[in-house]
């Protein structure tokens, strides 16, 4: 293995301020109740933000109201798109100082923020932008009307990009937003926030407010909120299902996954390797998509696992900010506890344990990538999300079997199948009840293309012309 | 002497057979005794529709077209029958026409709700919906038959299987319906229909785990649309809400009815030499 010196991304490109306000009607306004968002890389305390209480949501649910009545519903659809445009362009010119400040609070190697996520930020909201003043020709019918205030709740794996994902689509098809970021996560969408402001959009067509599972509570039910838009957990989605049910609010919903990754014996194995890696190591494996159940095809099992564990050993885990880092930080001690509880679980059903020899940091929240071979479908590895960088590997010896295996789980977010046989592609991509399906590839994301799951990874689509839908009255 | 007519039975329709409720209870509506089905009703319904997805879903478009097709005729066939049973002549005239215009959607609409995805990268990327599964529907009780038709043909053509719950003080057309749909080539299991009380039966379903979404068209009560769509969210069942305002069922109903039991599936590949 090669030696490599440390290769550090400047922070100084960032200036975080040490207290942070909730974004209402344009305006940065005190939060009553505050609490602090740290590094996970070495558990420093980054910043001090508002955690938003029920009157403070309604300030802002209100200040979206009269923002979509009085200027965005009503604004013709070039001039939105217009902002928009600015916005993408905006994120583009501060791109070094989004990445670094993600990295900072999420904890995900700079090496991914810079060329992953804010990229795509700034190509979501050029995407979008486009389609405002085309919305007529979207397949929804001759004029499709918006909806009006779109309450958006976001989880901490992508931060900035699950914002674009919700904030583009929706202003797009002429709504107005309220926007609550995960409590570990805040900082970017207040930088956001400010972006706004430098955009000169009017306020309240995008509001921000801060905190955890109670302001977002508070959202998601408040009577003014016309679309409920939640990505996260499946449990928390449950609870918001109910929360809306007799209402008139449409929901979307983007959930948990336990994606089958599956590998038959004619795959170019090298390949098929770097994409179970990137499927499951991939953002510490904090993400609703991953790659967390392998399927081998028995005949190339040994082959697979031994070029597999070759491949893991160079995986580089370590500061996030540091440019040959492969895997960061954990994102919190909360989570770093559900990974290590649910892979105790793992070994004390019966599965192997294995991770490559690998130094971790002192201080802060770190996990080794991980693989548990001998898992069988009732282990709870195979079936529950663990959401970090654990991989469950199954085997299987026939096409019928992998995708009788592959769809045995409540969830239907995503599926990978590596094969050179063109015909077997199509005749899984057929069967896999997934919502993405990537063949000989893994976790590719672009705004022209629609993501989201079956059965109880969620409903609704979010990019490509399918994500106006959620966004439209139709 | 004049003669003594058969009267008919008016019976469940359960994976393309004609049980009695396993209950052994009927109630007595539009002047006959009908099945009221029960919660193990449901759950035969369940069974036998689950059971139907493979092939139904996996027919081709055409077959499916062409089997919604025949269907049509004889729908034609029953028209008088129809009428008999009080059905407005202009609204069994309409019903005939929804079916035609839905069997001709088979092989659409996947043309007209999916497409290809330019991505920044060398990628194919096409997306093209599927039927969501099983779909349990709550028949409008306003129109029996327009009604009926108007939510069952758009949520079987794309290929989902259906558990329908007939209008609870106008079954006769919805058991009549079964027996049209029963001799037009269409797989036991597809559609699966149940009279009885809406009240007794509709939270089952709406409970039930192997169900994967409900079309709540026909419940006039908002407390009990209410909490179906609580127990809807257990295994997040895709919920079409009854209507806001009273629905014109002769009108032009768009894809709004087939696009709410889709989903939509994205395939990538990378291309290369």
């Amino acid at each position: 293995m090669f030696e490599y010196a440390p290769a550090p991304e400047s922070r100084s490109i960032v200036d975080i301020k040490p207290s942070y306000g909730l974004f209402v009607d344009g305006q940065w306004i005190d939060g009553q109740v505050r609490d602090k968002t740290v590094n996970p890389a070495n558990e420093e305390v980054l910043a001090e933000v508002a955690w938003a209480t029920e009157s403070e949501v309604d300030a802002a649910v209100r200040a979206a109201r009269a923002a979509y009545e009085n200027v965005w519903s009503t604004m013709p659809g070039r001039e939105r798109a217009k902002y928009l445009f600015r916005i993408a362009r905006i994120i583009q010119e501060r791109a070094r100082e989004l990445a670094v400040l993600e990295s900072l609070d999420n904890g995900k190697p700079i090496r991914e923020s810079r060329d992953v996520d804010v990229p795509l930020v700034a190509a979501h909201f050029f995407y979008y932008a486009g389609w405002a003043d085309k919305l007529g020709y979207a397949g929804f019918g001759a004029s499709p009307r918006p909806i009006g205030v779109a309450g958006q709740v976001i989880p901490w794996n992508f931060p900035l990009l699950m914002l674009a994902w919700k904030i583009a689509p929706a202003l797009a098809a002429g709504n107005t937003v309220v926007l609550k970021p995960a409590e570990t996560t805040p900082l970017t969408a207040l930088v956001f926030a400010e972006i706004c402001q430098e955009a000169e959009l009017p306020p309240g067509v995008v509001n921000i407010v801060t905190g955890a599972g109670e302001t977002g509570h508070a959202l998601v039910s408040h009577p003014g909120v016309d679309k409920v838009a939640f990505t996260g957990s499946t449990e928390v989605g449950r609870a918001i299902a109910r929360a809306v049910a007799g209402s008139r609010k449409k929901l979307t919903l983007e959930l948990g996954g336990k994606a089958a990754n599956i590998v038959f014996e004619d795959a170019p194995i090298d390949q098929a390797v770097e994409g179970i890696v990137n499927g499951i190591f991939f953002n510490q494996g904090h993400v609703c998509c991953a790659g967390s159940r392998l399927l081998v095809q028995e005949s190339v099992y040994d082959e697979v696992l031994a070029s597999l564990k070759r491949r893991m050993a160079l995986l580089r885990v370590g500061d996030p900010l540091d440019k040959n880092t492969d895997i960061g930080a954990i994102n919190s001690a909360a989570q770093l506890e559900r990974i290590r509880t649910l892979s105790e679980i793992g070994s004390e059903e019966g599965a192997s344990r294995w991770s490559p020899p690998c130094e971790l940091p002192e201080r802060g929240f770190w996990f080794a990538p991980t693989i548990f071979t001998g898992v069988t479908q009732a282990h709870r590895i195979a079936r529950e999300e663990i959401f970090g960088p654990v991989l469950s590997v199954l085997t299987f010896r026939t096409p019928a079997e992998a995708v009788e295996k592959a769809n045995n789980t409540p969830y239907g977010l995503s599926a990978g199948v590596w094969t050179d046989k063109g015909s077997r592609i199509l005749w899984m991509a057929d069967r896999l009840r997934a919502g993405v399906v990537w063949a000989n590839t893994f976790n590719k994301f672009d705004p022209a293309s629609p993501f989201g799951g079956y059965k109880e990874s969620g409903y609704g689509r979010e990019g490509g012309r399918h994500g106006l839908e959620a966004y439209l009255d139709v | 002497m004049s003669r003594l007519a058969v009267r008919k039975t008016y019976k469940l329709f359960i994976g393309g057979k004609f049980p009695r409720s396993e209950s052994g209870r009927s109630y007595l509506v539009q002047d006959a005794n009908v099945a009221l089905a029960s919660r193990k009703d449901v759950r035969d319904a369940v069974v036998a529709a689950r059971a139907a997805v493979k092939g139904w879903s996996g027919a081709t478009a055409y077959n499916r077209g062409q089997i919604l097709y025949r269907a049509a005729e004889m729908l034609e066939g029953r028209r008088d029958q129809f009428v008999a049973l009080g059905e407005p002549e202009a609204e069994v005239d309409a019903a005939i026409d929804r079916w035609v215009w839905y069997a001709g959607w088979s092989d659409k609409i996947a043309q007209v709700y999916g497409n290809a995805n330019p991505v920044a990268g060398p990628y194919f990327n096409l997306s093209s919906p599927e039927p969501t599964g099983v779909v349990g529907v709550v028949a409008p009780p306003e129109s029996a038959l327009l009604g009926l038709v108007s939510v069952v043909a758009p949520a079987i053509v794309t290929g989902n299987t259906v558990i329908v719950l007939a209008a609870e003080e106008r079954p006769l057309a919805a058991v009549t319906l079964a027996e049209v749909l029963a001799t037009s080539d269409l797989p036991g299991g597809v559609v699966n229909l149940l009279t009885g009380k809406v009240a007794e039966t509709a939270p089952w379903l709406a409970a039930h785990m192997d169900v994967n979404a409900l079309d709540l068209a026909g419940v006039r009560d908002a407390a009990l649309a209410t909490s179906l769509e609580e127990a809807a969210a257990e295994n997040l069942k895709r919920v079409l809400r009854p209507p806001a305002a009273p629905v014109d069922w002769s009108a032009d109903p768009g894809i709004g009815r087939m696009t709410a039991f889709l989903e939509t599936k994205t395939v990538w590949h990378p291309k290369g030499t």
